[in-house]
C-alpha cells in the first residue's frame, strides 16, 4: 500500500500504540498487540477456536493511513509511514486483520471505556461467588476487573436466576450464573471434538449455556473445556472444591496414558496431585489431552501403594530396608544364567530406566528380555491405541523388536522349568495371563511394581518403584518426539524413583556404573545410542525434541493444520 | 408425535430450497409448520426437526427458545398475545390484558419469563404479551390466532372475544 512496501516477505508495517512493528500479512489484530507487548483482553477469543467475536471485550481503537488521490503524496509521520486516520468508532482485535499502515490503540481512552463498559454489563447478572469459586486466582473475569472494571456497582436491580450446579456430563458441572457466554466451549466440542453439545437457550439477559436435556457431554475430551472456559461456570467434578489454585505447585511433565505423550501440567500441594491439565505443544498434542489421561493421577493414590521394600520368608513378606533387598535381589539373580533367567520389562519405563534395564541384562545375561504390549482403543483425536507411552524407547534402548511377543515362550519356558529366574519390571505378570502356578514354580521372582499386584504377593524380593509424576526420565513418544517426564510430588514411604532402584541393583551386580544422578543415564546412554546424540537431560526442554521418523501424524493436528491455513484459527 | 404424511411432504419441499450441507436454514419453516399442525413446539417436535436436518437437537431448541414465537406449552383453543412494547404500554396494553383475562377467565399469577402463557380454565382462551407488533400508532394491537387487533382499549375487550367463539 502506501509507507513500506511489501518487501517480497509478506511482512506489513503495524503501529501498536505509537510503536512500529512487522508483522506477517494476515496478522489477527490481537497477535500483532501480542507480538507488541500489548495484551488486548479477551474472552470469546481462543486462538485454536474460530472466533464469533461475540464478547466484545478486546475493542481496541484503530486507524488507517488515507488513501492519497492520484499525484498526491502521502503525509508522514517522522518514522517515514503514512500519517493515520483514527476511526471514530471501536473495532474487535480478534477476528480482525492487519493491513500495512494500521494502526491500533490499546490504551486509548475509547479502549479503555471500551473495556469497562464491557465489564459492567458482565457483572450485571454475575453472582460475584469467588470465596467459593475454583476459578478465583486463574479467571479473566476477576483480573480484568481489576485491570479494566469500574470497582464499583451502578446496577441497583436484582440479578437474573439461572440454573447451578447443573450436571451435563460424568465429569463437569455447570454454573450458569458464572457463565460470561464466550461460546469458546460451543466451539471446542463442535469444532475440535465433532461433539455438538453445547447450545445457547432464551434470549437477553436469560440466555444460558446448556446441552439438551436428551444429551449429555460426555466425550473423552470433554475436561478440555474446563480448562477453556474463562470463567468458574465450567468445573471438574475432580477438582470441584479441593484446593484453592494459588496454593498449588505446578510441574511441567506428561500424560502416560498412551503413546501420544501430551504434554501436560501437573498441580501438587504437599506431596499430593490436585489436578493434571494439558500444556500446550503443537507437535504433540495442542492444547489438549483426553479426559481418560488427565484421570490416571489417581492411581497414584492406590491403597494397595507399596511403600517399603520386601523379602519374602516362607507364605509371608516382610519388609526389609533397602540395602537388604538390592543385595538379596542380585544374589538370587547372578544365581540363574542364560536360558534359565528372563527379564520382563515395561513400555511405562523412562528410557533411562530401560537403559539401566540393558546394562543390567549385559552383566546378567538373560535368555530373553521383553516388554508388555498394551494394545487399547484408539481415536482419531489424540488417543494412541497403544497404551503404552514409550515403546518406541523400548526399542531403541532395550532393543525390543516386537513388544511381547516372547511372552508365550517365556511361560512355555518356566512349565518345562528351564526358566528358573524372572525379574519383572514396572508389569503385573497375572494381568499378562501368567499363572500362579507358574510363578510360583519360578525359584527366584524379584518384581518392581508402584501396586501390591498379584506379582508382587508372588515375588521373593519386591522392590517399590515411583508412579510416573513422582520421578524424572525421557520417553519417546509415537511421532518419535523425545519428551521429558518431571516430578511433581515424592514417592510414599520408602519407595523410589525406579531408576535409583535399577542403579543400585546393577551396582550390586557389577560393581560402578558411574552413574550419581539421573542426568548420568541420559549421558551415557547419548554416547551409546545414536539417536541421542548432543542431547542431554535438559537439553530436552519442554516441549521435547524429534528424534525418530515413525512415519506416525496426529489426524488431530493435521485438521488444526488444515484450519490454520484456510484462516478459521490462528492456531 | 404423529407428524402427518403431507406434513412431511410440506417440510421435505422446504429442505429441498436449501444445499445439503445448509440444510440447518431449513429449521425455522419447518418449526412453523410443526406449531401450525400442533399448535405449539414439544419436546418430541424439536427431536423430529432436529433428526430430520441431521443436527443436534439442542441447536433446534436454541431456536424455539430465542424467538418467542415459538410456543413450548399447548395453548388454548384461541391465543391471544398482546403488544406490551413501549407505545403500547403507553396507550393502556396492560389494563387491556387484565380485562381480558377478567373476561376470559385466565389467571397470570404464575406466568414467568421461562412460562409465558396462561390458559383459561375452560382451555378457550390462552394469553401472553407479545414484544412490538408492529403496528405503534394504534395501540394497544394484539394478535388473536392469525387475526391482527387494533386499538384493543378495556371497553373493547368484550367485543373482540365474542368473535371467537
Ligand atoms: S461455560 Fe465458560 S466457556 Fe462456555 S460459554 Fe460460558 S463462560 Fe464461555
Ligand atoms: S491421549 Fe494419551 S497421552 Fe494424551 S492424555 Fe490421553 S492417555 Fe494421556
Ligand atoms: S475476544 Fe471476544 S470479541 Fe474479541
Ligand atoms: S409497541 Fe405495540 S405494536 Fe409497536
Amino acid at each position: 500500500m502506501v509507507a513500506s512496501k511489501d518487501s517480497g516477505e509478506n511482512l506489513v508495517s503495524v503501529q501498536v500504540d505509537d510503536h512500529w512493528i512487522s508483522v506477517p500479512r494476515g496478522t489477527r489484530m490481537i497477535e500483532a498487540c501480542k507480538q507488541a507487548a500489548a495484551e488486548v483482553p479477551h474472552y470469546c477469543y481462543h486462538p485454536k477456536l474460530t472466533s464469533p467475536g461475540n464478547c466484545r471485550m478486546c475493542l481496541v481503537e484503530m486507524g488507517m493511513p488515507p488513501r492519497p488521490s492520484p499525484g498526491e503524496e502521502p503525509e508522514l509521520d517522522a518514522d517515514g509511514h503514512a500519517k493515520i486516520n483514527w476511526m471514530p468508532r471501536p473495532v474487535i482485535a480478534c477476528a480482525n486483520t492487519v493491513v500495512d499502515g494500521m494502526g491500533i490503540r490499546t490504551q486509548s481512552l475509547l479502549a479503555k471505556e471500551c473495556r469497562q463498559g464491557v465489564m459492567e454489563f458482565l457483572l450485571i447478572n454475575h453472582p460475584l461467588d469467588c470465596p467459593i469459586c475454583d476459578q478465583a486466582g486463574e479467571c479473566t473475569l476477576q483480573e480484568y476487573s481489576v485491570e479494566h472494571g469500574n470497582g464499583q456497582s451502578r446496577f441497583l436491580e436484582s440479578k437474573v436466576k439461572k440454573p447451578k450446579n447443573v450436571e451435563i456430563g460424568p465429569r463437569i458441572r455447570l454454573d450458569d450464573e458464572r457463565c460470561v457466554l464466550c461460546s469458546r466451549c460451543v466451539r471446542f466440542s463442535k469444532e475440535v471434538v465433532d461433539d455438538d453439545v453445547f447450545g445457547f437457550v432464551d434470549r437477553g439477559s436469560h440466555s444460558v449455556l446448556t446441552v439438551h436435556p436428551d444429551r449429555k457431554l460426555e466425550n473423552n475430551y470433554s475436561l478440555n473445556t474446563v480448562d477453556i472456559c474463562p470463567v468458574g461456570a465450567l468445573t471438574s467434578n475432580d477438582f470441584r472444591f479441593k484446593m484453592r489454585v494459588w496454593f498449588m505447585r505446578e510441574t511441567k511433565s506428561l500424560c502416560t496414558g498412551c503413546a501420544r505423550g501430551c504434554n501436560t501440567v501437573v498441580g501438587s500441594r504437599e506431596g499430593k496431585i490436585y489436578r493434571q491439565s494439558p500444556r500446550e505443544n503443537n507437535d504433540v498434542n495442542s492444547a489438549w489431552m483426553c479426559d481418560t489421561g488427565r484421570m490416571e493421577y489417581h492411581q497414584l493414590e492406590n491403597p494397595a501403594r507399596l511403600t517399603e521394600p520386601m523379602i519374602k520368608r516362607g507364605k509371608k513378606h516382610r519388609t526389609v530396608d533397602w540395602p537388604e533387598a538390592i543385595c538379596r535381589a542380585a544374589r538370587d539373580l547372578t544365581k540363574f544364567k542364560g536360558e534359565q533367567l528372563a527379564i520382563i520389562a515395561s513400555g511405562r519405563m523412562t528410557n533411562e530406566e530401560l537403559y539401566l534395564t540393558r546394562t543390567l541384562a549385559e552383566s546378567l545375561q538373560p535368555g530373553v528380555v521383553d516388554i508388555v504390549k498394551r494394545e487399547g482403543e484408539g481415536d482419531d483425536y489424540l488417543s494412541h491405541c497403544d497404551k503404552n507411552p514409550n515403546v518406541n524407547g523400548a526399542r531403541k534402548v532395550l532393543k525390543i523388536r516386537s513388544p511381547g511377543s516372547k511372552l508365550k515362550s517365556i511361560r512355555k519356558r518356566i512349565v518345562e522349568d528351564k526358566i528358573k529366574a524372572l525379574l519383572v519390571i514396572g508389569e503385573d505378570l497375572i494381568d499378562c495371563g501368567f499363572t500362579e502356578g507358574e510363578l510360583s514354580s519360578l525359584q527366584c521372582l524379584v518384581s518392581s511394581h508402584i501396586i501390591a499386584n498379584p506379582t508382587a504377593k508372588m515375588s521373593h524380593v519386591v522392590l517399590p518403584g515411583a508412579g510416573y509424576a513422582e520421578k524424572r526420565g525421557s520417553m519417546i513418544n509415537a511421532t518419535g518426539r523425545l519428551q521429558r517426564l518431571n516430578k511433581a510430588i515424592d514417592p510414599p514411604g520408602q519407595s523410589r524413583e525406579d531408576w535409583e532402584i535399577l542403579h543400585e541393583l546393577n551396582r550390586a551386580v557389577d560393581g560402578c556404573d558411574g552413574v550419581t544422578e539421573l542426568a548420568d543415564v541420559f549421558t551415557q546412554m547419548a554416547s551409546t545410542l545414536s539417536i541421542f546424540k548432543g542431547l542431554s537431560l535438559s537439553r530436552i526442554g519442554d516441549l521435547g525434541v524429534d528424534v525418530m521418523d515413525t512415519g506416525e501424524t496426529v489426524p488431530l493436528l493435521e485438521r488444526e493444520a488444515r484450519r490454520v491455513s484456510e484462516g478459521l484459527i490462528v492456531g | 408425535m404423529e407428524v402427518p404424511k403431507e406434513l412431511e411432504k410440506e417440510a421435505d419441499d422446504f429442505i429441498c430450497h436449501y444445499p445439503q450441507e445448509e440444510k440447518g436454514s431449513a429449521s425455522l419453516p419447518l418449526l412453523h409448520l410443526l406449531q401450525r399442525e400442533f399448535g405449539y413446539i414439544s419436546d418430541d417436535a424439536i427431536s423430529w426437526v432436529a433428526e430430520k436436518l441431521g443436527t443436534e437437537p439442542i441447536k433446534i431448541l436454541e431456536l424455539v427458545t430465542f424467538y418467542p414465537g415459538f410456543r413450548q406449552k399447548a395453548p388454548g383453543k384461541y391465543h391471544i398475545r398482546v403488544c406490551r412494547t413501549l407505545s403500547c404500554a403507553m396507550a393502556g396494553c396492560h389494563q387491556t390484558m387484565e380485562k381480558i383475562c377478567e373476561l376470559a377467565g385466565i389467571d397470570r399469577s404464575n406466568v414467568s419469563h421461562h412460562d409465558p402463557i396462561a390458559i383459561s380454565t375452560d382451555g378457550k382462551f390462552s394469553i401472553e404479551f407479545a414484544e412490538c407488533l408492529a403496528s405503534c400508532g394504534t395501540g394497544p394491537v394484539c394478535l388473536v390466532g392469525d387475526d391482527f387487533h387494533e386499538e384493543v382499549k378495556p371497553e373493547n375487550t368484550e367485543q373482540l372475544l365474542q368473535q371467537y367463539k
